[in-house]
């Protein structure tokens, strides 16, 4: 069995402070999981605000060097690529979708121009004409659902936080990566907006053997569309499972106050 | 069932409404290179809020929900310009029209009478003051109290939201984004305002903290009898807060029902799939998205605005717009293929 990523008993420590008042915050304590090469999966990790789930997400896409443990993604441990080449490799096979659209784009730039510098810096061998990249952005936005007529020359004002947070995601396929991780994808976005992103991160899978961390505070969704599942609470995995069993039945205290607080639509 | 604790049984409709917004119109109007474009971000918006009633407004994004309440609470500034309609306050037994007040006019309701809390309105504390400073500034100028008074009073509010009065002496980057937003409602409602409108307040919060937030919404609304009227896309927050909801597409009111009336029997597709589409745990069905997507509203389709998208469309859809018409009682609906195409 190859390993796609092996996240081997990782923790990160925060210093807070200076010379005078120094205080170290255990933002990530000791996360082991894995993501297997032949079987394409959505993974959830799950938790409040503060529970270490963005820096999780931070040091698997290499942001972050973990204090303690390993991260390695096929094979290679992230932490120890140090060139530009190796980190451009490396970003081509591991992409990330952020939170908040309107945060991730440059308000002053048009949005196209992330796409077009991204498509520039991935496109590989003798494609990359002009119109090779334009095709290979129109065809990542086709993918979720927008064309680039739509987007071209716009900037982010002039877009829904919709179609930014699609344009974010078509953004990250142009690389075509074989892992996405996404950090709090849809809670800027409507229901049917949302369903239609995670319809997507579920087609992507299928279709593209694409796998994905989903990091959400969504338990409904996650239990929509995930294979597995880690529920966080400070900084540590409380519980693990396959979704739907896990979220069906929580057994730790913390899972379960999660569960109750999910509102739920129902009418008599 | 916890949801239940936040229940409270509907509004009375018998009640003179707080607001009557009368076929609102409201468009960005560019003129660029010779070129004149209206944006119809809202379009022939009628509505009413009865006292005490939380009125909840869905919609996908860019539906004009944000333009909506903006042009309710008078935040007009060009290039969106208030085309045609009225929107009518009524404070104190005095009916006020938002567009007939002079600027200071304005000023003086604001805040004491109608207030709002916005989306991320975490942002509006300044990240470099205590949030003393913000009180100060926003509240202290309405409230027609002395210092002391007025301290007195906001650390009495603090408290009865049970948030720690120490905050006031707190920078912003210093509290979690749950007590943040807590504060900034703390702040929308010191002055006992008789409206609040919040658009968003809990989108972005973790679901532990939405929670609580929310039931502290309720239990502000409950306890000073202000009507709220409540904006946000998610269909679940609306079944736990709101008495009744209007749905917004693409500028319209296509539906306005009482909450569970919507949630059980809503008549317009629109809304069929909105309810039809929220995830539930426990539940694992495939949930379709809309096909399409949201209309342009500088150039919406012609007719009914959802017919590209709508599995009902019928020809008439395709040329005529569908009146917001009741189909039950306290049920207004805007489908051809509810109300029957006119012949």
């Amino acid at each position: 069995m190859s390993l796609i990523l092996d996240v081997d008993h990782v923790g990160k420590t925060f210093v807070q402070g200076g010379l005078l008042s120094r205080r170290e915050v255990e933002a990530v304590r000791d996360v082991s999981f894995s993501l297997d090469a032949e079987r394409p999966e959505i993974l959830s990790v799950v938790g409040e605000s503060g529970s270490g789930k963005s820096t999780l997400a931070a040091m698997v896409l290499g942001r972050l060097v973990p204090t303690r443990g390993r991260i390695l993604f096929e094979g290679g441990d992230v932490a120890a690529i140090r060139s530009r080449a190796g980190r451009r490799a490396f970003m081509a096979r591991v992409q990330p979708v952020l939170q908040n659209p309107f945060e991730a784009f440059n308000p002053l730039k048009r949005v196209d121009r992330y796409l077009f510098a991204t498509a520039a810096n991935f496109v590989v061998g003798g494609g990359r004409t002009r119109a090779a990249i334009e095709e290979r952005v129109d065809r990542a936005l086709v993918e979720v659902g927008l064309t680039l007529a739509e987007v071209r020359g716009r900037f982010p004002h002039e877009l829904s936080g919709g179609q930014l947070q699609r344009t974010a995601i078509a953004r990250a396929l142009i690389p075509e990566p074989r892992l996405l991780v996404a950090d709090e994808p849809v809670s800027m976005v409507d229901a049917s907006l949302r369903m239609a992103i995670v319809n997507l991160f579920g087609a992507l899978r299928d279709r593209l053997g694409l796998s994905i961390i989903y990091i959400t505070h969504d338990l409904a969704t996650a239990y929509y569309i995930s294979d597995r599942i880690l529920i966080m609470r400070k900084g540590e995995v409380v519980e693990r499972g396959a979704a739907r069993a896990v979220l069906d039945n929580p057994q730790h205290p913390y899972s379960i106050a999660l569960k109750q607080a999910v509102l739920t639509p129902d009418f008599g | 069932m916890p949801t239940a604790v936040l229940q409270t049984p509907p509004a009375p409709a018998a009640a003179e409404p707080v607001l009557v917004v009368d076929r609102l119109r409201a468009y960005y109007r560019t003129h660029a290179f010779g070129l004149d474009r209206d944006i119809r971000a809202v379009d022939d918006i009628s509505l009413t809020v009865a006292p005490g009633e939380v009125y909840g407004i869905a919609g996908e994004s860019s539906s004009g929900k944000t333009t909506l309440i903006k042009t309710i609470v008078g935040a007009i500034r060009p290039p969106l310009a208030v085309v045609g309609g009225s929107v009518r306050f009524r404070f104190g037994g005095e009916i006020r029209d938002i567009y007939a007040l002079t600027p200071a006019e304005l000023q003086t309701i604001r805040w004491r009478h109608l207030s709002c809390i916005l989306q991320g309105s975490m942002n509006v504390l300044n990240p470099v003051r205590q949030i003393r400073h913000s009180f100060q500034d926003f509240a202290f100028p309405h409230m027609g109290l002395k210092p002391a008074a007025f301290w007195q009073a906001v650390r009495a509010h603090l408290a009865r939201l049970d948030l720690d009065p120490a905050v006031l002496d707190s920078y912003p980057h210093q509290l979690s984004g749950g007590m943040r937003q807590r504060t900034t409602i703390a702040l929308a409602t010191v002055c006992t305002p008789e409206f609040i409108v919040a658009d968003e307040p809990t989108t972005a919060l973790d679901v532990i903290v939405q929670r609580d937030v929310l039931t502290m919404l309720r239990d502000i609304q409950r306890r000073l009898g202000s009507s709220f009227l409540f904006v946000t896309h998610d269909m679940s927050v609306h079944a736990t807060v709101s008495d009744r909801v209007g749905i917004v597409y693409a500028g319209r009111l296509v539906e306005e029902a009482e909450t569970p009336t919507l949630f059980r029997g809503a008549l317009h597709p629109y809304t069929q799939h909105l309810v039809a589409s929220l995830p539930r745990i426990g539940d694992t069905t495939r949930r379709a998205s809309l096909p399409g997507r949201p209309p342009s509203l500088a150039d919406p389709p012609s007719g009914c605005r959802f017919h590209p998208r709508c599995p009902l469309a019928m020809d008439v859809c395709r040329e005529k717009v569908p009146a917001l018409v009741e189909a039950a009682p306290r049920h207004r609906v805007a489908c051809f293929a509810v109300s029957g195409a006119p012949s």
